[in-house]
């Protein structure tokens, strides 16, 4: 019964990442009017990169190739934001933001050389707003740890995440609230950058990326889908508190609550547009206020 | 016995330099019997600690000494240990590394000099850090001081050498002058010179020993509004030098705060909030400064602001956890601390060690010189790019687990219920968050810019990695990085017993009850092992069906190096964002018409602390004090005068205080 736990669980982190990417792209194309992509294109797309030939530039170096490879291992590795962890040590939350850094260490370093100067810029936003996102992201997980007197993720989503909801609610909206912002401009989503354009240059994540091929950009799209999985898989956890004891359903209310997440990001993306960018620091410092008052509600 | 070891140990260090001077300039005779001795004093010195840690118990040593009010007395505790090991492993690697980076045959000049000088730092420090009398510490410390001062100028031809060291000068002596005051305190309260516990001490004068501790061993260890003379010292002096100050010297600084916090009373909670405040500004503006920098040397040098910023939050913790007689903050706090004054010393040492291969092979120190390294010094390049990882903080290296350390302390301490003590936690912990990001972005900066792309200038057109004796030294730290990140239990106990001489701590809350180092271990070692393997897995696909081309550019034919960006463009977003403190000085000249001419831009960051705050500060100062220069006409026979009245009136004062 346990092995077909972790079973369940290294299937649900390992193949529904791709279908959110899916649910987001659906959503926007029923916004727009239009079909859209197949629900399982990124799964078609990743696999056809595989086995596609690749293209490298002479300016680059093995940083190039490693980066899609410690970035795709570092979010592999990624502690999964449930009541469920495989694993779950003291300070698992503080590896979870660290593993996201290292990724993003070597995926701008791969960016750095190609020697392009646009792969330069969207190296230099990534870096800058993924820094400003930080706070955030740590002040959302004090508030959690000072509401379940631990360090460990699935302490802090763990069962007694209901009373939780109950005892301080506002400080859980305010954790989601920050929280979101940070899954959107981690992952470059609308108002942050806008996933569709390619070779613009108002692009953060896209652009880094603009020189990868084959193989290497198929790790890269897989990468970024359990990125959007992982940040995604603690809002909905906090947003579905419950646990009902049958394994299975807690499965099943989980993959809903992501399903729905990213629904939600594909409204938002339908119904705003991307921000200015001199305007992202001060949305991003916005998150990190909200985290300090769900600090100073979570009794 | 033991304490005997130490003591030969830094008797050799500090003749190390000595027999050099019997030798002719061009003669490398006296630079290796230099590293010779540093090498042997390092091995019996950690034969020395090795027992210390194994025993658990001290090593003491007392002997008389002619200073009035002072005493040879030495005592080698687990604290003085951990500090001792970086002060002697660190230097030995340096002097190896001199002796090709600094070979005497090139560098006849100064050699001779610099070798005299190193040594005698080595030893200053290694004296102030087992000295268990007032006297001798202070004895240690000036002989470190001024050494170092040597030091930083052995490039005393440059202008911008003896500019900087003069400013060191100044800054230690406004140091020495709080440490002698705080030593005089603690003779008045103890009426002997002699380091020991100081438990009955009342408030008043406990807080003005931790405050004149803080500010004398502040400006040594550069806490932000004291660090002026750090940043030009660092870049200043040879590059193994650099490494010695910033990997060992200014940690002697964190030594003097901690022994003196663990001599006083009991603290109040708002010395640990002030050092909290004081670490959170270190550590959030010493990597913003960082970022604005173009010349590689002065950007390492900031950042050692800020990892000197990540230890004081850790120090922090731990007062809060004396404050609050919650031993397991104690134990995380300052493990986290002392943890990260090994780890900034690796891989602060290795990367001012290989950016000093980069400046050997390429002859300046301008990042946005530099450029396509990778190819040409490979060795070199995967050296700095493991100490720009690990100083980032990444798993799976040495910097990750004392800032996890930290951060639980931090997230302990934070889940307390009374607001006066929770909410600077809760801010540290994002400030130590934001110090992370940051230092990301400046370090893929430093590491896109000078090793990746294009070459940017000629500079760089015939680098090559340097010889062994460059090389091995960077080995051996970088291999400490990956032991310490793969398996931190292996120094849990010499952390715990350091630990303890801070205060008792029960064994409930040791650090292997309160750490999750097995955990680590076994992340860590996955980690490697997946990106190895995912590595190895995507090689074999790209066997086949690759092609090389051009960098996209859009369908611009001819992209050229040039066109890269640069590392102050990367900057410009953040440099923008921190314009608050930063103060940018931007160079830029109107673009005028469709077909404009050539144009220059060029922006700088100065240190706004010294040239904003400090300098202004002085210059009304001392507008004002001109008032007084009637009294110092210059006239010798005036001066013998003064020195007379003095006398007399010292001497009826002495009549009056002590009638006979």
């Amino acid at each position: 019964m346990k092995l077909l736990q972790i079973a369940t669980q290294l299937a649900v982190a390992l193949l529904l990442p791709p279908l959110l990417l899916g649910v987001i792209v659906k959503v926007k194309a029923f916004f727009a009017g239009r079909v859209g992509a197949p629900l399982l294109q990124l799964y078609r797309d990743v696999w056809k990169l595989w086995r596609k030939g690749s293209v490298f530039s002479t300016t680059t170096t093995w940083v190039f190739k490693a980066g899609p490879v410690v970035n795709l291992v570092a979010v592999l590795l990624m502690p999964l934001g449930t009541h469920r962890a495989l694993l779950s040590f003291a300070g698992d939350a503080i590896l979870f933001a660290y593993l996201l850094a290292l990724g993003r260490f070597f995926t701008i370093v791969a960016a750095l050389d190609t020697g392009s100067s646009f792969e330069g810029m969207g190296a230099a936003r990534e870096a800058t707003f993924s820094a400003l996102a930080e706070p955030g992201l740590f002040l959302g997980l004090m508030a959690l740890a000072r509401k379940s007197g631990s360090v460990s993720l699935s302490q802090m989503l763990g069962p007694k995440l209901l009373d939780a909801w109950f005892d301080s609610g506002g400080a859980l909206v305010l954790v989601i609230a920050s929280f979101f912002v940070v899954l959107l401009a981690e992952n470059s989503r609308i108002p942050f950058d806008d996933p569709n354009t390619h070779l613009e240059l108002t692009m953060i994540h896209e652009v880094m990326v603009l020189d990868h091929s084959g193989p290497a950009l198929g790790m890269i799209l897989y990468g970024a889908a359990l990125k959007l999985f992982l940040l995604g898989a603690l809002i909905a956890r906090l947003v579905t508190p419950i646990s009902t004891g049958n394994p299975w359903l807690d499965w099943l209310v989980f993959v809903v609550a992501m399903v729905g997440l990213s629904g939600l990001v594909g409204i938002v993306e339908s119904t705003m547009a991307r921000l200015r960018l001199l305007h992202l620091p001060r949305l991003l410092v916005a998150a990190s206020i909200i985290s300090v008052f769900a600090i100073i509600l979570a009794r | 016995m033991i304490a005997w070891f130490v003591l030969v140990a830094i008797g050799l260090v500090a003749a190390s330099g000595v027999p050099g001077l019997f030798f002719a300039r061009s003669s490398s005779a006296g630079e290796r019997i230099a590293v010779g001795m540093l090498s042997s004093a390092a091995a019996l010195a950690l034969f020395a600690i090795g027992h210390v840690v194994i025993s658990g118990a001290a090593a003491e040593l007392s002997l008389s000494w002619a200073v009035p009010g002072g005493a040879l007395s030495i005592r080698i505790d687990a604290l003085a240990a951990f500090f001792l090991v970086p002060i002697f492993a660190i230097s030995a690697l340096g002097a190896i590394y001199g002796l090709e980076y600094w070979a005497q045959a090139q560098q006849q000049q100064n050699g001779r000099r610099l070798r005299l000088v190193y040594g005698l730092i080595v030893a200053g420090l290694a004296i102030t850090t087992v000295a268990a009398n007032g006297m001798l510490f202070l004895a240690g410390w000036e002989v470190m001081t001024l050494a170092a001062f040597v030091a930083i100028g052995t490039e005393d031809h440059l202008p911008g050498t003896r500019a900087a060291s003069y400013l060191y000068l100044v800054a230690t002596r406004v140091g020495t002058l709080c440490l002698f005051a705080m030593f005089a305190l603690i003779y008045g309260s103890t009426r002997s010179f002699a380091l020991v516990h100081m438990d009955w001490l009342t408030p008043g004068p406990a807080t003005a020993i931790f405050v004149l501790g803080l500010l004398g061993f502040g400006i040594k260890a550069g806490v932000m509004p004291l660090h002026i003379w750090l940043p030009s010292a660092h870049a200043a002096a040879p590059s193994h030098v650099s490494a010695l100050m910033s990997g060992v010297l200014i940690k002697i600084g964190i030594y003097g705060l901690v022994r003196t916090l663990s001599l006083l009373p009991t603290p109040p909670v708002w010395w640990a909030v002030l050092l909290l405040s004081l670490g959170g500004v270190s550590g959030v503006l010493g990597v913003a400064f960082a970022i604005g920098q173009h010349d590689i040397k002065r950007l390492l040098a900031y950042h050692s602001i800020e990892n000197i910023g990540i230890i004081l939050l850790g120090i922090g913790v731990a007062v809060l956890g004396r404050a609050l007689h919650r031993p397991e903050l104690v134990v995380l706090g300052l493990a986290g601390g002392l943890l990260h004054v090994w780890n900034h010393g690796l891989f602060k040492g290795l990367l001012f060690l290989s950016a000093g291969a980069v400046i050997h092979a390429c002859h300046t120190r301008e990042i946005d010189q530099l450029g396509g390294l990778l190819p040409k010094m490979p060795r070199t390049s995967i050296l700095f790019l493991i100490g720009a990882v690990a100083i980032c903080g990444l798993p799976p290296l040495n910097g990750f687990v004392s800032e996890l350390l930290v951060y639980l302390g931090l997230f302990d301490a934070a889940r307390s219920s009374q607001a006066e003590v929770w909410l600077a936690p809760s801010l540290a912990a994002a400030a130590l968050a934001l110090i992370g990001g940051l230092a990301l972005a400046c370090f893929v900066k430093v590491f896109g810019a000078a090793f990746l792309g294009h070459r940017r200038s000629n500079h760089s057109a015939a680098a090559h990695d340097g010889g062994g004796l460059l090389l091995a030294p960077m080995g051996v730290l970088a291999a400490c990085c990956m032991v310490i990140g793969l398996a931190p239990a292996t120094i849990a106990r010499f952390l715990n017993l350091a630990v303890a001489v801070f205060g008792p701590v029960p064994t409930s809350s040791s650090l292997q009850a309160l750490a999750p180092f097995s955990y680590l271990s076994l992340a860590s070692a996955i980690l490697l092992a997946c990106a190895l393997g995912g590595g190895a897995l995507l090689a074999r696909r790209l066997q086949s069906g690759t092609s090389a081309g051009l960098t996209w550019d859009c369908g611009y034919v001819a992209p050229g190096k040039r066109m890269q960006y640069s590392s102050s463009s990367f900057a410009e977003m953040l440099v923008g964002l921190f314009q608050w403190a930063l103060r940018p000085k931007v160079h830029r000249e109107r673009v005028p018409g469709f077909f404009p001419r050539p144009t220059r831009f060029a922006s700088q960051v100065d240190d706004a602390v010294l040239d904003q705050l400090l300098r202004p500060a002085i210059a009304s100062v001392g507008g004002w004090l001109n008032r007084l220069r009637w009294l110092q006409p210059g006239s010798l026979n005036l001066y013998l005068l003064y020195v007379v009245f003095a006398l007399v009136l010292g001497l009826v004062w002495a009549r009056g205080v002590h009638p006979q």
